[in-house]
């Protein structure tokens, strides 16, 4: 028993050195100023650049649309098939696979030979701008983790017994989604909602191929080729960022929780 | 409240929901087949029978959750075949876990009433009200995984009076609670149906449960009604060998004269209590079983015209398992 105990202290010492290493030199290496010594130079660099900070708000306006599409079409999706469909399960499970089997480099060149040979209107307005143009390949990618979070948060609910106690009561199927079932799924919702936002904060590939130079990740990357100080501190600050958000939505996601608990004696004690 | 109680007998022709000749087809199985049954306004009618037999196929159906192969299906001599749940005007009570878990329990029983357009005072009055009905007034803030078992049927049961619809129906509202809470629920449930004097259908597949609380007994078996009657008839005189087996514990016996005749070929059916153990003039056995049940003590004591159970008042001298003792039918 003590045996297993010390491996399982060298294992988590070893995993949290190969974590907090790259991070604490980052940090490290964000600090220097110019000319010898430390300070927060490279940090006030970023809020005084305006192709970064525009970079940033891009990329937090693309995750919102996607994430605001992706909650769309999965939720009722989600709930429709286990309501109803319950033999499609499998086949739509495989098939929310398929963005994470093909790697985002083949998508990225089937949508640049679309962009490149595909005329008229609407595919010019698509291809004008980033958000108009990544948005939808966005939510391609997003899907399978968006699904797979709103599945679980629907495993967890007597879906079936809640829908159909809404509509015995007299709401009909809309109302009973977004009066009953959403709350109820609100910290699965959070959860996809979070995800897809990490991974548009993340995505280069196809930004890259598609020549989009003014999303978020782009731009840390230009950054770092000619100050490669201020593309660090940018790398932190943005995992502090997404950090903030994820404990914002756990913080919300957790008071629910704590209202859904099972066994509310443990909780009961604090005020 | 302000329903007035009508005894079901000034009533009888007066149907509040009728099933008529109402069939439920999945792939190959017949759930439901050709099932005729009229509920009279303000009765509890209980529908009794095992797992698969198409109870709860009919109460969904009844409630709108699925619509019927064949047949059709009136409350109050409308015809409400074709109307989505959402507008049955049915109260629904769940086996289990049907409350809405983000909200609290009065929030719970004012939803029906939200969806009615009824004003946030009244919803609360009236919220406030029901769970004062159920014993609950006190939990009005409490959310569901806050309540025990007992606590969230009674909310339940709260929420599907709150929009005083026109049938109640409990689909086994009982089974996830223990013994002693489902009997002092079921009791309650009964008093509170007598005192609304709500047509209620209460889908049940225990026997007793049925007997003590329903005004009438319609006992299903693989689809079919088999027998509908008030629970002594049910009891003292099952139409069926299924209902006889089905509810209460029945002895099919060889009888000459009105006495267990071993060879003979007329057969009747006995209850155990209608057996007397220590007979003088019985035949001979010995005994297999001896149950304790309180007041009786259940015997089941092997003779040579097969096994029979027999309930004797619980008194010194009763035979053991093991001893041989006699048996015959009473009176």
């Amino acid at each position: 028993m003590t045996r297993g105990r010390r491996w399982r202290v060298v294992v988590l010492a070893l995993a949290a050195l190969y974590f907090l290493v790259p991070l604490v030199a980052s940090a490290e290496f964000s600090l220097r100023a110019p000319g010898g010594g430390y300070g927060v130079a490279n940090y006030t660099r970023i809020a005084e650049d305006p192709v970064l900070l525009s970079a940033l708000f891009t990329s937090l306006r693309i995750a919102v649309l996607t994430a605001v599409i992706v909650l769309l079409l999965v939720v009722p999706t989600a709930v429709w098939v286990r309501l109803r469909f319950p033999s499609l399960a499998a086949v739509l499970e495989s098939a929310t696979i398929l963005p994470i089997v093909i790697p985002p480099v083949v998508m990225a060149a089937g949508i640049a030979f679309v962009q490149a040979n595909l005329g008229g209107p609407v595919f010019r307005a698509l291809f004008d701008s980033s958000t108009s143009a990544l948005t939808p390949f966005y939510v391609i990618l997003a899907l399978p983790f968006a699904y797979r979070a709103v599945d679980n948060g629907l495993a967890a609910i007597p879906l079936r017994t809640l829908v159909e106690a809404a509509r015995n009561l007299g709401a009909g199927m809309t109302t009973a989604l977004v009066r009953v079932i959403l709350p109820a799924i609100r910290s699965a919702v959070l959860g996809a909602a979070f995800l897809t936002l990490a991974l548009v904060l993340g995505e280069i590939v196809i930004a890259r191929i598609l020549l989009y130079t003014d999303t978020f990740p782009i731009a840390v990357v230009e950054t770092g080729r000619s100050a490669a100080g201020v593309s660090v501190a940018l790398s932190l600050a943005s995992l502090l960022l997404t950090w903030v958000l994820l404990l914002a939505v756990s913080f919300v996601g957790g008071r629910r929780r704590r209202s859904l608990r099972s066994r509310p004696s443990v909780r009961r004690r604090t005020p | 409240m302000t329903a007035v109680q009508k005894s079901p007998a000034e009533t009888a022709t007066d149907a509040a929901v009728e099933f008529r000749g109402v069939s439920r087809v999945f792939g190959e199985t017949r759930a439901l087949d050709g099932l005729d049954l009229a509920l009279r306004r303000g009765e509890l009618l209980a529908l009794l029978g095992p797992s698969g037999c198409g109870k709860t196929t009919a109460l969904r159906l009844l409630a709108g959750f699925d619509r019927p192969t064949s047949g059709e299906i009136r409350i109050d001599g409308r015809d409400v075949t074709g109307v989505p749940a959402s507008k049955r005007d049915t109260g629904m009570v769940f086996q289990a876990y049907s409350l809405f878990p983000t909200m609290t329990a009065a929030e719970n029983v004012a939803f029906g009433l939200r969806m009615r357009k009824v004003g946030g005072a009244e919803r609360g009055r009236r919220a406030a009200e029901l769970l004062e009905l159920v014993g609950l007034g006190d939990r009005g803030g409490s959310y569901p995984h806050e309540l025990s078992g007992g606590q969230q049927q009674r909310v339940a049961l709260a929420r599907a009076l709150a929009v005083r619809p026109s049938v109640l129906l409990l689909d086994e509202p009982l089974s996830a609670l223990d013994a002693r809470v489902r009997v002092q629920l079921r009791d309650e449930i009964r008093r509170l149906q007598l005192a609304e004097g709500i047509t209620t259908l209460f889908v049940t597949h225990d026997q007793s449960e049925a007997l003590a609380v329903a005004d009438r007994v319609a006992v299903l078996n693989a689809g079919r009604m088999e027998q509908v009657d008030v629970p002594q008839e049910v009891y003292a005189r099952p139409a069926t060998p299924f209902v006889a087996e089905f509810v209460g514990v029945m002895n099919t016996v060889p009888v000459s004269g009105g006495r267990i005749t071993p060879g003979a070929a007329e057969t009747t059916q006995v209850r155990p209590e209608a057996l007397l153990v220590g007979a003088p003039d019985g035949l001979a056995g010995t005994v297999l079983t001896s149950t304790f049940l309180g007041p009786v003590t259940r015997l089941v004591i092997r003779t040579e015209v097969g096994e029979l159970t027999a309930d004797a008042v619980t008194r010194p001298g009763l035979p053991a398992i093991g001893e041989h003792t006699t048996v015959q039918i009473s009176g």
